[in-house]
């Protein structure tokens, strides 16, 4: 396979998994600011919710001040904005365009009519009652690319670099919510149980898809360290880190059969892993989760740099 | 002007023969269930992506070549005489690429003025005494053929660099069996998906000598921006082989080689989709940013194959068309089964004054045009387009060539408010290898406005499915 071929594949499945994480971001910013409160609040929760994103200074140099309908438009359809979800299924298909060959039928032409019905949509016309639809649509189609993905295609190097993309991205965005958002609901913790605070953790979960599973697996109320240790430490939770990093640890893995060659970025997905595998939670907060997340995320990064060298994404 | 000979109806009267199954379904088809598989079979080709890009234009750009769902057929027996002629003009192609870049012997025996080759800025003196794989040039014809009456088919033009189109003519097919495969099984219709493991039996066929594994094949793209992306990753997928760009290619130890995600690896064949002027910059145009530097040294010391070879363009020139039948007499010692187009060629003053007198009733071309841009259509055209070409032709003669206004066969088509006819050509794609591969059938075109005679879809053209009938 070509160096670029690799890379295009492992970008294409970055930046769907990325257009998905935008919108449970954006779908549970909007819940907040719907709730009832006092003052200026959602200012913080949208600050909070484009930190979460990567893209509050981009946004700041755009809009300046916080409002709503520039937010969601700037998440959603800035393509001036390359975390928007406009850009990421342009890049998406752009990428999956180059590499027509790799793809099976099925993923392009998820891929592809994704992409058009999106560029279909007239920005003016989402109102706050179209906007959770249109969410909802950008995860459905999310997930039928990833559905043909794992239905279509061929166990080889089109799919390892594929699994790669998407776990590199989603334990980023697991990691930036924890930093992010998690960290921002902290001090309030002390009033535990009020209605306001139950609601907000709800939606952290809800930004990972967790809130319900959460009581599956916990069967208790929303505990701060239960949903940290959920959202880093537990194996069957599909996005926490831990879980990310089973899933890229076997697709390096498989690379490394495939081609009959161990490079560094095995060595450094098996270390993290390893080091969420022996971690518990009441360490990560001794030693504070803060500087425990910026290190993952720092980690998650030279991973992908190494990938990038190891197999030639642009030489 | 007369009436134009009708692949279904000739000039009148009763349905031709290889029509016969198909004008009996067509009588009875509702106008409206016509249309609404059109609109079918354009979501087809939507989802699939089968798009030809707008230069200059983003994405937003890319276009749809309108497809006609009514489709040309053509009996066996048209088609055996089809595939002589083919056959025989791709050889004689062939023999004259190698004679001009060895013994010129077609120049000495004086049936073509010198000068018109030698001089002509698609004959690559870079290429002179190169020796590649089984002396072939040209391994991926396509001849654009017109029809005038029953038995009049004539070769327009030759496509002898990078001619496109394949993957018209087998998504076409693709989606006519999906869409009515009822049609299928009331006509005996010779299939043409076998393209692809054609092409890569070619292209196997004309590797290096003595390689010590398989031959490596890959398909060089300008990139996903060209107006034939769609084709060339469609090819790629089918052949199984990479779709590089010439930044995925080095020359490393006389070697081309291709980035991989284990390292560099060797490239035996390249199928180029690309013009010559972007295959190396340090032989072709140092200015130009594309290209792989040194390709042409691995291709001169013949350890890399390069498909269509460079310089193949000087046997579809349009100075040298007018030649053809000499060089097919030259090179077989037999007269052409297929006919040219008469073409006065304006560099000859006797020729150029004909054709100042009869503007309005021929159709001029530059020399070096392509895509239906720069012509005239004299009975098409207005005074002041006619006086703005006589002026171009006093000012450069030797840039222009006329033909008559040939009267193109029609076929019914779907039009706005009924199945009428509309003009076309065929363009089948033949492979040059170890043996001669003819695919039965080829891209028909078709101008979709009425009376229009140009084809190219730059220029409102579609295609059609093109059926060619089993014994």
């Amino acid at each position: 396979m070509l160096g670029r071929t690799a890379n295009d594949l492992y970008w294409l499945s970055r930046y769907m998994e990325r257009a998905e994480n935008m919108a449970r971001l954006l779908e549970v910013g909007y819940r907040i600011v719907l709730l009832p409160r006092e003052g200026e609040g959602f200012h913080e929760e949208w600050r909070s919710t484009l930190e979460s994103a990567g893209c509050l200074s981009g946004y700041v140099l755009r809009h300046g001040e916080l409002i709503s309908q520039n937010v969601i438009d700037y998440m959603l359809f800035d393509t001036s904005n390359p975390s928007s979800i406009a850009s990421c299924l342009a890049s998406a298909r752009r990428n999956g365009r180059a590499q027509r060959t790799a793809l099976t039928r099925e993923m392009w032409e998820s891929l592809n009519s994704s992409w058009l019905e999106f560029s279909a949509i007239r920005p003016v016309t989402i109102t706050s009652n179209s906007l959770p639809e249109l969410l909802d649509w950008v995860r459905s189609r999310s997930a039928l690319y990833r559905g043909a993905m794992l239905n279509t295609i061929l166990r080889n190097d089109t799919f390892y670099f594929s699994q790669v993309g998407t776990f590199i991205e989603r334990a980023d965005s697991t990691a930036r919510i924890l930093d992010v958002k998690y960290y921002h609901l902290l001090p309030s913790t002390e009033m535990v149980g009020s209605e306001k605070d139950n609601y907000q953790w709800a939606a952290l979960l809800r930004s990972v898809s967790a809130h319900r599973s959460y009581r599956w697996v916990f069967k208790d109320h929303y505990r701060p360290l239960k949903i940290a240790e959920f959202m880093i430490l537990n194996r069957q939770m599909p996005r926490s880190l831990r879980s990310c990093y089973d899933e890229l640890t076997a697709a390096l893995r498989d690379l490394a059969v495939f081609y009959g060659a161990r490079h560094d970025c095995q060595l450094t997905a098996e270390s993290t892993r390893d080091l969420l595998l022996e971690s518990n939670i009441d360490n990560i907060f001794q030693s504070g989760l803060h500087e425990f997340v910026q290190d993952f995320i720092a980690r998650n990064n030279k991973l992908g740099n190494e990938i990038s060298a190891a197999y030639h994404f642009s030489d | 002007m007369v009436a134009a000979f009708d692949e279904m109806n000739g000039l009148g009267g009763e349905v031709r023969a290889p029509y016969k199954a198909f004008a009996e379904w067509l009588g009875v088809q509702h106008l409206e269930t016509l249309r609404q598989k059109s609109a079918e079979a354009e979501v087809l080709f939507r989802r699939s992506g089968i798009t030809f890009a707008v230069y200059g234009a983003e994405e937003a750009g890319e276009r749809l070549i309108p497809f006609d769902i009514l489709p040309r057929i053509i009996s066996a027996e048209e088609w055996r005489r089809l595939e002589l002629g083919i056959e025989q003009r791709v050889r004689a192609l062939n023999a004259f690429l190698y004679d001009v870049y060895h013994r010129q012997e077609i120049l000495k025996a004086g049936k073509i003025p010198e000068e018109l080759v030698i001089q002509n800025t698609a004959f690559l003196p870079e290429m002179i005494g190169v020796d590649p794989p089984r002396g072939i040039y040209s391994h991926i014809i396509g001849i654009d053929l017109v029809r005038t009456g029953e038995n009049e088919f004539m070769v327009l033009e030759d496509n002898t660099r990078t001619p496109s189109g394949v993957s018209y003519m087998i998504e076409n097919r693709e989606t006519m069996m999906h869409l009515f495969p009822d049609l299928f099984s009331r006509n005996r219709v010779r299939p043409v998906e076998n393209y692809a493991d054609a092409l890569l039996k070619t292209l196997e066929s004309v590797a290096p000598a003595n390689l010590d594994a398989e031959p490596a094949i890959a398909l060089l793209t300008p990139g996903v921006y060209n107006s034939a992306y769609f084709e060339h990753s469609f090819l790629a997928d089918q052949m199984g082989v990479e779709l590089v760009e010439s930044s995925d290619l080095v020359v490393i130890d006389g070697h081309l080689r291709m980035k991989t995600t284990e390292g560099l690896k060797r490239v035996d064949v390249l199928y180029r989709r690309v013009d010559d002027d972007f295959l190396d910059p340090l032989v072709f145009d140092p200015n130009s940013l594309l290209g792989v530097p040194g390709i042409f040294d691995v291709y001169r010391s013949g350890r890399v194959t390069i498909v269509n070879a460079p310089g193949a363009g000087i046997a579809d020139d349009k100075a040298i068309y007018s030649y053809i039948p000499a060089i097919i007499e030259f090179y077989t010692g037999k007269t052409p089964i297929l006919p040219n187009v008469e073409t006065y060629s304006c560099r000859d003053p006797d020729s150029l004054k004909y054709v100042l007198d009869r503007l309005a009733e021929l159709v001029v071309k530059e020399v070096h045009g392509s895509g239906g841009y720069g012509m005239l259509v004299g009975p098409k055209a207005t005074k002041e387009q006619i006086e703005t070409f006589r002026a171009k032709l006093l000012d450069n003669p030797k840039n222009y060539i006329a033909q008559p206004t040939l009267s193109l066969s029609t076929c019914p088509t779907l039009a706005d408010s009924s199945v009428a006819p509309r003009h076309l050509d065929l363009r089948p794609f033949v492979l040059v290898g170890d043996q001669v591969r003819l695919m039965p059938g080829g891209l028909t075109r078709v101008a979709l406005k009425r009376g229009s005679l140009v084809v190219n879809s730059s220029q409102g053209g579609g295609t059609k499915d093109t059926w060619v009938l089993q014994e």
